[in-house]
């Protein structure tokens, strides 16, 4: 048996343990998505036939060097971009030829994003920015309520410009889960982080995802911070390159060290 | 240095619609004082040349009958470098082609056909012949509006007798540069005639052999003016002498003036609002670009360019801005500067080519275009001259916000998320917010200036107008007759009514303030004339005079206080008479007294000098032709043709003006609202991404974004209406008080069509922007931190 092959095999393995913990019914289920870009000249693939289910509840870890597909896949399942091919449902509604005001309405009901460069809106205070999204949503948690579920209870009516890199990204984690998302994307939250602040970050996440449930897909490129997931996903060169799922999380943020 | 020439060319077509919208900012300040300005220099070219080269008179003088000697008299006055003495007299057109009598004027000239003053330029034809006795040459205005030529006859009432006089030559005069009666409210090319004949043959035909009436004078240049009319005023006295008038009063020539005044003011204010406002646009977006390319200055800076080299290139760009305004705006100013001056030579005529746009005055715009752009240019450019080249390579500062006025004022609640943008980002920048939402309100202001006019005017001729003279037909005699008269008015079939008005030329005096005017005498009980005072009926007193508040004012006097008045005809005597109250009128320094009351001052029988009718409806055609049989009468006039006449006349020039203005104001609000919203785009496209990436819709970013334009228009609209009345208000001021006091007025309709111009203007510009916002790369904005 070839190298691959036995990656292979134990992809399916895997695949198979995965439908036996999962019993239920992904909320988000991709398939074959595959994305085609066109930049400047030249054509760049950046997905090629992946497929990837979202359960309730469940931490997912992706990771993927620059260029991996990792963030792509991320914009798909998010409703920011579409796939060139392939198929995406969020709890049965298919999604793949969604309109840009379909797609709108998917984000603002059911997903949260947090980024790596915090998109704050400097303009607004740090209740405000969580208030901006309560305010157009259906079943949303006091704004208050949020920033003291990030801890920041004390430093609600500061300006972006009067927070520090980590307070700004529990701001954009306070406001990405105040509409009681179905589903939290974090696209390299601890990007421009240092460490203790990126720990802190991540233990919000985590935390966030312990006690509302919130399905969670963090993207980085930072192994270390694969031990709180409950799945890891690997993306390589726009293809899942391993995918494992654990009975346990292993470790809490606060144990993680890179 | 040809890449960045490259750049710069790159740079201008992708800034095509900020570049597109201040060159036509800069365009409509380049027209406009093209426009305005040739306007003015050529009627003051022309005018001043003609005056010049005619020998037009310093001062008029009339007299009842003079002796030819005392003209001498009159030339060795102190101050006096020539007196010219003719015989000026009304006479009656009646003329089978039009329905009223038209008013005519017969000017001697000296036999030799060679006028010392006021030269007649010859368009066409010749000079009368000295032993042909119905020779005439007639005004080029009244001759164009007949289309009569030389060859062509026309009848005339010369002392009550009809006469078919030969017209053998057209002219123009300088003294009616503006035919103007001084009858009627407004020139009328169709009812006014100026003929000249040589005085061998006037003479006798008046009666005046040997005798003047009217008297021009050419001044010493040093001479006193007070002093030689004063000196003129005494030698004439004992001939029936009115007082003496200066030029500046002369009616032509006083239009010209106040017409040459307003355009003057019009032609420095008008191109400075769009220029001020083209300088603010050219500032808001040179500092946008400077700070969006400063990593490509910094690296220019590192790679070794100067300071100077790098400025010149954003120059360039803006001196390229100015290059197609100044196309644009020379190309439309030519084209309206000919308009404008074809509409002045339709009234005010002369010799010369009106037209003249000259090389120092284009020269002098462009400088001042190219000037207000690099103003606008050079606070930006200083900018790349600070900029460290490495610190320019980093991103800058976060954008730092403050708690707003309304966040102190604990409204917080009141407004959502997306409001609070829009107050906090109108706060961060309250200089540029201010400019922009009053360079709006200026472009508004611009089309009220512009407009207020004929909406005053209009409303004084539809309303106030007909409301104080209440007659069909206004009948003017040669002189006065006695109040007798009216009885055979109201004889001719088809009269309902008639009523007298004697009027009688005086000057009025409180101390050393006087004013020559005329007391208008009302017959009491009065139908046909309303006086009136902020606008509600005023009862004659029976005893004393109705003075305008003007010339009560001009007087320094007080309602019960005594008047001296000269009485400018009758036995020329003087009487001191009580001022019984005040009305107001918007033209002249009218005085109305009770007729009866006014025959016992004049120590005269009643008589009457005007006629006032009330015809029968449907016989008014019936009425005119008997009037133009009555050799007495010489015009006759009515309300309603003197309001349709205005409407005929301005109808032509308010559209052209209309249509400029309109263009105008919407070019100021794209300019304005176009560059600001591209700018709020490119600062801000970040943000309405990461909002659009939240789940906000197009039209909730969209409102953030143009709700601070919004914000703009809607502020601007209210302050350009307050600030177009608060113009018009300055420009009604700048016109003689003596002559004209405008009611200010500003239809609603005006202030509407000028809000929605704004309004329009704004969204169209917005609307452009819009569309750029719905293709903003909400992915792409996530991975930039800047």
């Amino acid at each position: 048996m070839t190298a691959t092959g036995m990656a292979s095999a134990l992809t399916v393995a895997m695949a198979v343990l995965a439908a036996k913990v999962d019993a239920r019914a992904p909320i988000v289920s991709a398939h074959a998505l595959l994305k085609r870009y066109r930049m400047g000249e030249i054509d760049v693939v950046a997905l090629r036939g992946v497929d990837v289910e979202l359960y309730e509840g469940e931490l997912v870890v992706m990771l993927g060097a620059s260029g991996s597909g990792k963030s792509t896949l991320l914009n798909i399942l998010g409703g920011l971009d579409v796939p060139t091919s392939g198929t995406l449902e969020y709890r049965g509604e298919n999604l793949t030829d969604a309109d840009e005001d379909a797609l709108t309405s998917y984000r603002r009901r059911h997903v949260g994003f947090v980024f790596q460069f915090y998109n704050l809106l400097p303009s607004l205070t740090a209740r405000e920015n969580v208030e901006l999204v309560t305010e157009i949503a259906d079943d949303p948690m006091d704004a208050v309520d949020a920033l003291e579920l990030v801890g920041l209870g004390e430093r609600i009516d500061h300006f972006p410009a009067q927070l520090s890199g980590g307070e700004q990204q529990r701001v954009a984690v306070a406001r990405a889960v105040a509409k009681r998302p179905d589903l939290l994307l974090c696209d390299e939250p601890t990007g421009a982080l240092d460490f203790e602040t990126g720990v802190r970050v991540i233990d919000t996440i985590e935390r966030v995802n312990r006690e509302l449930g919130t399905t969670t897909v963090i993207i980085t490129h930072n192994a270390p911070i694969a031990a709180i997931g409950d799945r890891v996903i690997t993306l390589a060169d726009g293809r899942i390159a391993s995918l494992e799922t654990f009975a346990k999380r292993r470790a809490s943020a606060g144990e993680l060290r890179w | 240095m040809s890449a960045l020439r490259t750049k710069l060319r790159r740079d201008l077509w992708r800034l095509n619609g900020q570049v597109g919208t201040i060159a036509l900012v800069l365009a409509c300040g380049i027209m406009a004082m093209i426009m305005l300005r040739s306007a003015y220099q050529s009627l003051l070219a022309a005018r001043d040349q003609y005056y010049a080269d005619s020998r037009f008179a310093d001062v008029f003088a009339r007299a009842e009958r003079a002796p030819e000697a005392i003209a001498d008299r009159l030339a060795n006055l102190e101050g006096v470098a020539v007196a010219y003495p003719r015989i000026v007299r009304e006479v009656m057109i009646p003329m089978a082609t039009e329905p009223d009598p038209i008013s005519g004027r017969i000017v001697s000239i000296p036999d030799d056909g060679v006028p010392p003053l006021n030269a007649l330029h010859l368009r066409a034809g010749r000079l009368p012949m000295a032993d042909a006795l119905d020779e005439a040459v007639l005004l080029e205005q009244f001759a164009a509006a007949h289309g009569l030529a030389p060859g062509d006859h026309l009848p005339v009432i010369i002392n009550g007798k009809r006469r078919e006089l030969r017209i053998v030559g057209v002219a123009l005069s300088p003294e009616y540069v503006l035919a103007m009666s001084g009858r009627e409210m407004m020139a009328d090319n169709r009812r006014f005639a100026v003929l000249w004949m040589l005085r061998g043959t006037v003479a006798p035909a008046f009666d005046m052999a040997g005798a003047f009436d009217d008297v021009s004078f050419m001044l010493e240049p040093n001479a006193s003016l007070p002093a030689v009319l004063a000196a003129i005023d005494r030698e004439l006295a004992p001939y029936g002498g009115f007082h003496a008038t200066p030029r500046a009063k002369q009616l032509s020539n006083w239009s010209l003036t106040s017409e040459l005044d307003m355009l003057s003011t019009l032609a420095l204010v008008i191109p400075a609002i769009f220029l001020g406002v083209a300088a603010f646009l050219v500032n808001v977006v040179i500092s946008r670009l400077v700070f969006l390319e400063r990593t490509q200055i910094a690296v220019l800076k590192a790679l070794g360019l100067t300071d100077r080299r790098i400025a010149l290139h954003y120059l360039a760009l803006v001196s390229l801005i100015v290059a197609v305004a100044a196309v644009g705006g020379l190309l439309a100013g030519a084209r309206s500067a000919r308009w404008m001056t074809d509409l002045y030579a339709d009234f005010y005529r002369f010799p010369t080519r009106l037209l003249h746009i000259s090389g120092s005055l284009v020269a002098l715009t462009l400088s001042i275009a190219i000037g207000s752009a690099v103003v606008g240019a050079i606070g930006a450019v200083r900018k790349i001259a600070k900029m460290p080249p490495a610190q320019a390579m980093r991103p800058p500062a976060p954008l730092v916000y403050r708690r707003s006025l309304l966040d102190r004022l604990r409204l917080r609640r009141m407004f959502g998320a997306p409001t609070k943008m829009i107050i906090r980002e109108i706060e961060r920048r309250p200089l540029r917010f201010a400019m922009s939402t009053l360079g709006i309100a200026m472009g508004i202001g611009i089309f009220l200036m512009g407009r207020f006019s004929w909406d005053s005017f209009d409303r004084l001729m539809t309303d106030r107008y007909p409301r104080v003279n209440r007659e069909d037909l206004s009948v003017t005699f040669l002189r006065s007759v006695p109040a007798s008269a009216v009885h055979s008015l109201e004889a001719i079939p088809g009269v309902r009514l008639a009523e007298g008005l004697r009027v009688v030329g005086v000057r009025i005096r409180v101390g050393p303030r006087w004013r020559d005017t005329a007391i208008t005498g009302l017959a009491q009980p009065m139908e046909l004339r309303q006086l009136l005072l902020h606008d509600a009926p005023v009862e004659l007193p029976p005893e004393g005079l109705l003075v305008t508040d003007k010339l009560v004012e001009i007087l320094g006097a007080r309602v019960g206080d005594m008047v001296e008045i000269d009485v400018l005809e009758g036995d020329w005597s003087t009487r001191s008479v009580p001022i019984a109250g005040v009305i107001d009128e918007p033209f002249g320094l009218q005085i109305y007294a009770n007729a009866t009351w006014l025959g016992r001052v004049l120590r005269e029988d009643p008589r009457i000098s005007i006629a006032l009718l009330a015809v029968e409806t449907g016989r008014l055609d019936e009425v005119r032709a008997r009037l133009k049989e009555m050799p007495s009468v010489i015009g006759v006039s009515s309300t309603e043709h003197a309001i349709r006449r205005y409407r005929e006349q301005t109808g032509e020039s308010m559209s052209f003006m209309t249509f400029v203005l309109t263009l105008s104001a919407a070019a100021i609000a794209i300019g304005v609202v176009y560059n600001n919203a591209r700018i709020a785009l490119s600062m801000r496209s970040r943000d309405l991404a990461s909002m659009r990436v939240l789940g906000f819709t197009r039209r909730e970013i969209s409102t953030i974004l143009l709700g601070e334009l919004g914000a703009q228009v809607l502020l601007g609209i209210p302050l350009g209406l307050v600030l177009g009345t608060w113009w018009a208000g300055l420009l009604a001021a700048s016109m003689d008080p003596e002559a004209i006091r405008f009611p200010l007025y500003i239809a609603p309709s005006t202030y509407a069509a000028a809000a929605v111009i704004a309004l329009v203007s704004g969204l169209a510009s917005a609307l452009l922007v819009r569309r750029k916002l719905d293709h903003l790369d909400l992915v792409a904005v996530l991975k930039s931190s800047e």
